[in-house]
This record gives structure tokens, sequence and C-alpha cells, in this order.
């Protein structure tokens, strides 16, 4: 007897319209966010913020309420909506200039506050939706449309290393990067988003998760070269792993 | 707190109206005048089971508010000045998105960081805007504490109503300004918000709560929809206050604090026979247009008075420029630092009258 | 013994699920779909093991449901 084994989850809209380019890895990172909420059997209590960037399409793909914040609002959107109503869950799905450059201070004193809230992060290392700009993530010696012969530090600084950050702030109880460039690793990544979102739920702090993501447009590559760039040199600057774990610690 | 009278400072009774009109959550960031406000309501809001944050910005502080109101609740922020201009973006948001809330402005001088002097300088902020696009905010300005209260209760209502950013435009003086007032029953129906409201899209379609609008036709539509709404509000919520304005030849126009003196100076020049009213508009967005041209066909003279270098002034034009016969329009201004007394503005009005009236009528007629 | 439901119309032609899949039971069509792309397709069917690889890779949701 044949037996279904994997299926659209629930949290994504039957009617939904992926509208990021071809082999890029904001579709898979939505999709997990999608599963880890059916499987928590969250997702008629889940309210969710879009941010400005790629991510803004938010409401295109999650089949949950969607308030959309301005750029780099977020953490703060989802603070107002946390603490009027507790009882909900509540995430961000934002890109890494949306929260680590714009949104830097509204993320780190949401998360000092120890915001219940889950934050997802897509580090892709360039400006995407505005046609591939230096962020505050982009590697040094990456070319990009604002560093023609690469980024040099003397010139525009380095690259922000935000779950190093994060896991300083006090108010974090989860704090991991992951990557999507193989089906282990997109299984791992699932486990940690889950893990994030359960920060919240058991009232232990903010839950945060950056993913190492694709850009193959911008970045001018195919999707499998990208992969192997994330696999690379994006994660010896990025190093993945558990930055921080208070979910299995209160276990 | 008793609702009786009570001897109450400006920021205190904003706060405490604000609890008594349901205010559920409060986000802020402390600026003077309007420091009270956030501390007051640090104590009361926990012990009340409602929200208090301390927003590390501003700019914080009014998205915050944008996703509280997502949710349907109350949702209130206090500000001033060049800190109110920080919530620029998140109030055009606010506007395009239509989430109800309440901004708190309490004016000091300006621009730049000023000081804290009493200043009228915000009225092109609170009613013009720095945001982006074709929005509104909707303002109301109290002239004494129990205004404070009144106006209080009346942002709410009407934010709440129409799904619309409200602003209280106070300033530095009346919110400091201690004096009776009572702190009555919020007393407007409470809007049903069930069904736009974030709360989990639990039997129900997801709902998506945002001022992105992907289709030309779909986006000039919701900002057609967002002005008729606020047609709606001026002809349903406006407030003004007339003072012997029937047989006025010279009306003065004023708005707040400022107005509060002007009228003891229009008193005096009724009192010395002069034939002059008050015309103080208490909604200042949308702008009373129809009442101020109104008003000027039957009098000579419109002098306008406020505490900057003529902001209302622009509006108070606008609204005659239609009429069939134009009156002048002068003005009489400040910029912040120091408050007009009412000898000062009682001088100007006899000037005025004197130059005005008297040309066109001659001395015999008065 | 497995299955996959393919939209191929939701297809972008990233090709991660053939990379991904360990028995290479997918290819690319040589007919374009709705959105102009080559989409994948299913070449060799009886190999499929239902393991669901292609679909927990594909950015798109384009594998909707895996059957074993």
């Amino acid at each position: 007897m044949e037996q279904l084994v994997y299926k659209k989850p629930d949290s994504i809209k039957d009617d939904f319209k992926i509208s990021f380019c071809p082999g890029c890895d904001h579709g898979t990172a939505v999709k997990l966010v999608a599963e880890v909420l059916d499987e928590l059997g969250v997702r008629e209590n889940t309210i969710g913020i879009a941010s400005v960037g790629c991510s803004v399409f938010s409401y295109d793909f999650f089949n949950v309420d969607i308030v959309e914040a301005p750029h780099g609002r977020s953490m703060a959107a989802a603070t107002g909506v946390k603490r009027s109503k507790p009882d909900k869950v509540v995430f961000t799905y934002q890109g890494d200039g949306d929260l680590a450059s714009i949104g830097l201070a509204e993320t780190i004193h949401a998360m000092t506050r120890g915001e219940k809230v889950t934050a997802i992060c897509i580090n892709n290392t360039t400006y995407g939706m505005t046609g591939g700009q230096a962020g505050p993530t982009t590697l040094i010696g990456q070319v990009t449309t604002t560093t023609t012969s690469g980024r040099k530090a003397e010139l525009s600084g380095y690259p922000l290393k935000i779950s190093e950050i994060l896991k300083e702030v006090d108010g974090t109880a989860y704090v991991a990067r992951v990557t999507l460039d193989s089906p282990a690793a997109i299984m791992n990544a699932k486990k940690c988003i889950k893990k994030a979102f359960e920060a919240q739920i058991k009232g232990l702090g903010t839950g945060f998760v950056e993913i190492l993501s694709t850009c193959p447009t911008n970045w001018k590559m195919t999707p499998q070269e990208a992969h192997a760039r994330v696999r690379g040199e994006m994660s010896e600057v990025f190093k993945p792993g558990v930055y921080k774990d208070k979910v299995s610690e209160a276990l | 707190m008793k609702k009786e009278r009570q001897l109450l400072k400006g920021n205190y009774a904003i706060a405490q109206a604000a609890i008594e009109a349901g205010c559920q959550s409060y986000f802020g960031y402390p600026i003077t005048p309007q420091s009270e406000i956030g501390e007051y309501l640090s104590t009361k809001m926990p012990e009340l089971g409602r929200a208090y944050v301390a927003a590390e910005s501003e700019v914080a502080a009014i998205n915050m508010v944008l996703g509280a109101g997502s949710t349907g609740v109350k949702a209130m922020t206090s500000s001033s000045s060049c800190a109110v201009a920080l919530m620029q973006e998140g109030l055009s948001f606010i506007a395009g998105d239509e989430i109800p809330c309440v901004l708190v402005s309490v004016m000091r001088g300006g621009p730049g960081l000023g000081y804290i002097y009493p200043s009228q300088g915000d009225y092109y902020q609170a009613t013009k805007g720095g945001g982006n696009g074709d929005y509104k905010i909707v303002t109301y300005a109290p002239a004494s504490v129990q205004e404070c209260v009144d106006l209080t209760y009346k942002c709410f209502y009407v934010s709440q109503k129409y799904r619309t950013p409200v602003c209280l435009l106070a300033d530095g003086m009346i919110g400091q300004t201690m004096e009776p007032a009572v702190i009555g029953e919020y007393p407007y129906e409470e809007i049903d918000q069930s069904d736009w409201a974030l709360d989990g899209a639990k039997g129900r379609k997801p709902r998506f709560i945002a001022s992105i609008e992907r289709e030309q036709e779909a986006l000039r539509k919701r900002v057609v929809k967002i002005f008729e709404k606020y047609n709606k509000i001026l002809e349903n919520e406006n407030i003004f206050e007339k003072y012997e304005t029937e047989g006025a030849k010279l009306v003065i126009t004023a708005f707040g604090s400022i107005a509060r003196i002007a009228k003891a100076a229009v008193k005096l020049a009724r009192k010395n026979g002069l034939k002059v009213g008050l015309f103080r508009p208490i909604m200042l967005n949308p702008f009373p247009e129809k009442l101020v041209a109104e008003i000027a066909q039957k009098v000579d003279c419109i002098l306008d008075i406020e505490l900057n270098c003529g902001q209302m002034l622009q509006d108070i034009k606008a609204s005659i420029s239609n009429c069939a016969s134009t009156i002048p329009v002068k003005f009489y201004g400040r910029p912040a630092g120091v408050m007009m007394t009412v000898e000062e503005i009682y001088k100007q009005i006899e000037n005025v009258y004197k130059e005005i009236v008297e040309k066109k009528y001659g001395t015999a007629c008065i | 013994m497995g299955r996959i439901v393919l939209n191929r119309d939701r297809c972008k032609a990233c090709y991660l699920c053939v990379d991904a899949c360990p028995k290479k039971v997918l290819g690319a069509d040589n007919q374009v779909n709705a959105l102009g792309y080559y989409p994948v397709t299913v070449s060799n069917p009886e190999e499929c093991i239902g393991c669901a690889m292609c679909a927990r890779v594909c950015p798109d949701i384009a594998i909707e449901k895996v059957y074993r």
C-alpha cells in the first residue's frame, strides 16, 4: 500500500506563488518555516511579520496572518504584536539587509528584551531585491554592483557576523546558523528552525536562525555553483552551527 | 483615579485618559516635554495587565504601535517634535495599512533640537506630515487639561472607527499645565475590529495587512478609499469652538494653547466694544475649510495667531481662496521661546481692528 | 518503489532536485512549461524509491507530493 511521505505544508497556501528567482534558497527556507508551523500545530495561532526586500512577498505563500513592517522594523512590529497578543506565535522573516543593517537596533533591542518571537534571517551577502548591491554581510573581495572591484575592508569595512553577535545578547534563547546546500543541511536547518520556534513557545526568549542562502541571480552563478559558494567561502567566514541553545537545556 | 474634579497636569491627564479609553498597548521613548506620559504608563499599564514597552527609539516605538494596532487593540505612542520626525515613515505605513492607533505629539520648539519651550511649530509636521505618499494624520489640538482628556478619548474612538492613525497635538504648555479637570468614563461605543484584525487564521483565510499593492488599479483604489475616509471624518468627527463670531467684524483664528490666550484677548476686546470673535479649529486635519470660508463671508478681516511663523495660516488662506469676496488675512506669530500675553494679543487686535475696520466703516460705525 | 507528484508549471528549472536524487530518476524536459522554463521531468520512474530528497530541495514546491 502506497504511503504519502511528503506533501506541501498546510502553512503554505494552496494557491501559493513563489516569486523568487530560479534556484534561490528563499523558497526552501519559506517551506521549512511552513513545515515547522505545521509540525508544531500552530498555523492557526500564528502571526507573521513580512519585511522589506525579497521577503516582502511572504503573503504570496505563507498560509498565516501577516502584517507588513517598514524596512528593518520587523522586530519592532513583532514586539507590538506579541505584547498585545501574548498567546500568539509570532515570527519575522527578514533578509540580512533588513535585520542586520537598517534594522540592527530593532533586532538587538527586541532580543535584549527577550521578546518571545522567532526571527528567521536570510543571509545571502547582498541586497537581492534591489539588484545585488553590497550589504552588511558582503564578503571581503565580493563583487557587487557597489563594490565592482570587490569589497575592500579599508573602504567599506567587514561583513557583520549576526549569529556571533546575537548569541551574546542575553534575551536570546536559541541562536543557530544553518545552510540549505544539501538534503542533509536542509533537514538540519528545519530542526534548528523548530527549536527557534520552541524557544518562544516555551517562553524562554527569542529564537533566531540565520540561514546562509544563495542569490544565484545577483551572484551570477548557477544554483549549483551558488551552493558551492555557501559551502566554501561563505561558510568559512560565517561558520554554521548552533551558537546558543537554551531550548535543549530546558528539556 | 477618581472620576471627580481634580488638579491634573496635562500629560498625566492624557496618560490616564488613555487607560480609561482602553489603551491596551503603549510604546514610547522619553523626550521632554511629554516624558510624564511614559513614566505614568510604565507603572499603570503592567498593573492592569496591559503592555508597556520602553522602546529603543521612536522609530521602534511607532513600529511597535504598527504591530500592536494590526491585532485590533487600542495602541498608542507619545513623543515630541524632533522625535515625532523619526516616526514619519511608520505613520505613512500605518495610514496605508489602515491600522488604528493614537499618536500624542506634545510640541517643543524647533527646528532641530530647539528647546522645550512652548511652540506650535509642528502644525505642519502633524497635518502635512513627513511620510511618503497620499495620506493624512487626523489631528486634534487641545487647549486645556480637560480637553486633553476629552480629545484623547476622541482620538481613540476616531482611530478605531475609521482604522486610521490619529494625532493629539498638544504643546509643552498644555502638557505641563496643572488645572482642574474631570476624567470621566470613556464616552464612545467600542468598535468591533474582529473582521479585519490579525489573530491567527483559525477557521478562515489568512489576512494580510500591508501598504504594498502591486496592481496599478488596486493601488489607486486603495488611496481613493483612504481619502473617502477622511471626507467622512471631516463630516462626522469635526470639532471646533466659535466664540463671539456672530456679528464680528474681525475674527481671530488660533488653535491649542495660544487660542486660549487669544480668547481672553477677544473677551477684553468685546468689553472694550470691539466686534471681535474667535474661531478655534479643534480638529486640524482634515482642515475645516468650509467653516472658515463661511466665517470669512461675514467678516472684514481674519487675524491668525500662532506660536510659530505661520503654519495654520496657509490653511486659513487656502480655505478662503474660493470665496466670492476675499478678505485680508493678517498674521501675528512668533516662533518658540516666549509665550504671548493677553495684552500683547489684544494690542494686535486693536491695531488690526483700526487698520481694517475703521478704514472700511469709519469710526462712527463702531 | 516510490512516486512523485510534480507540478511542471511551478518548476523554474534550477535542477537542484536532479542533483539531489540518489537514483537519477529526474531529468530535464524538452518542452517548455507555462513559466517558459524547461522543467524537470520524471525520466526513470521505475527507479524512484520515494525518499523525497527532490521535494525537500525544491525551492518552488513544484514537487507537491511524494509517495512510497
